[in-house]
């Protein structure tokens, strides 16, 4: 059972901090210039954190207990390629998502 | 600008984040059903999603407060979850740094990695749009995420109804991310970025409080830079 006081704390002192990580950047430096070398590793702010947030997910699914799991993988596949080939976010969806449940569905 | 561009900029982000509509509800909704599984009420858990923001985060925290580890844990676990926030807010500055304050600040609070990679993925692609353009269409792209966060929450606290594993949601998140980020994967540096933060995100999986997520983004970010410069200096030379 959580405690009513534990959990009002992590609640404000969650959503404090998260804005504060939210706002550190944009709220401080605002449009006062940043160096080029800084600018440079930003530019890959994207492309490499939210790979990286998703890579463990495809090789290790929490759903089948962190075993390896063909259908996730290769959906996780043709979503990439889908979305590589057309630039389409919608149809790259559609391309995963048919393909996870279709093979879950073969091989289920 | 006339207010009619920025209408449309407004919409845009609407339309461009709408994808993400599929994942936001069955998420919101598990966090409902879980957080009045582990005894909030109906406030205490909407209070959660509104002052919090955050899902991964919000998940992180209540299994941990579930399992009595103490709060300055939950804290750094939970924020620590979150610190890939400072680096969005870092990699919008460029964008939105010049805004007012307050719209800097309500931007702040909306960021989430969806609002953030349907946003970044735009003002690269238009460098052309003015400040209050980007935050015209950065409003627009939270506008289909963040009021079904907030009532799917709800929905899932009252209703508490258990989404059957079978519907495989668990992989709803890795596909749309992957679909947003497909498109912005315009240079070489870029593909360098993404392959060195797969491997060492994989190498690092077991670092505890998921500092193996910023360190993969870190060694990712640098990757990118570096390839960059080397690709300029090797134009240079030719």
């Amino acid at each position: 059972m959580i405690e009513t006081g534990t959990l009002w704390t992590v609640i404000v002192v969650l959503g404090l901090g998260s804005f504060g990580l939210r706002f550190v950047f944009t709220g401080l430096v605002g449009d006062r210039a940043m160096p080029a070398w800084l600018l440079r590793h930003l530019r890959y702010t994207a492309v490499a954190i939210l790979p990286a947030l998703v890579a463990p997910q495809v090789v290790w699914p929490a759903a089948t207990g962190g075993d390896f799991d063909t259908p996730r993988a290769a959906a996780a596949a043709v979503t990439l390629l889908v979305g590589l080939i057309t630039k389409n976010v919608l149809m790259a969806v559609l391309s995963g998502g048919s393909t996870l449940y279709g093979l879950l569905y073969l091989l289920g | 600008m006339t207010t009619s561009t920025r209408k449309s900029f407004y919409r845009q982000g609407i339309i461009d984040a709408s994808p993400f509509i599929l994942v936001i509800i069955p998420f919101a909704s598990l966090f409902g059903v879980l957080a009045v599984e582990a005894g909030l009420n109906v406030v205490e858990t909407m209070a959660f999603s509104i002052v919090v923001i955050a899902g991964a985060a919000q998940f992180t925290a209540l299994q941990l407060m579930q399992e009595n580890v103490p709060t300055v844990i939950v804290l750094i676990s939970a924020l620590a979850v979150n610190l890939r926030m400072a680096m969005y807010s870092a990699s919008l500055t460029p964008y939105i740094g010049a805004a007012p304050l307050w719209q800097r600040a309500l931007c702040a609070y909306l960021t989430v990695d969806q609002s953030y990679v349907v946003g970044v993925s735009k003002f690269e692609a238009e460098p052309e749009m003015t400040v209050a353009d980007r935050v015209a269409y950065f409003l627009g792209a939270v506008t289909p995420i963040v009021p079904l966060w907030y009532g799917f929450t709800l929905i899932g606290a009252l209703l508490g109804a258990e989404i059957p594993d079978s519907w495989a949601l668990d992989f709803a998140i890795p596909i749309t991310f992957l679909a947003m980020i497909a498109p912005m994967f315009r240079t070489a540096a870029h593909v360098v970025a993404a392959l060195v933060a797969v491997v060492f995100a994989l190498l690092a999986a077991g670092v505890p409080y998921s500092l193996g997520l910023i360190i993969a983004g870190i060694a990712g970010m640098m990757a990118g830079a570096q390839t960059e410069l080397w690709l300029e200096r090797k134009a240079a030379r030719q």
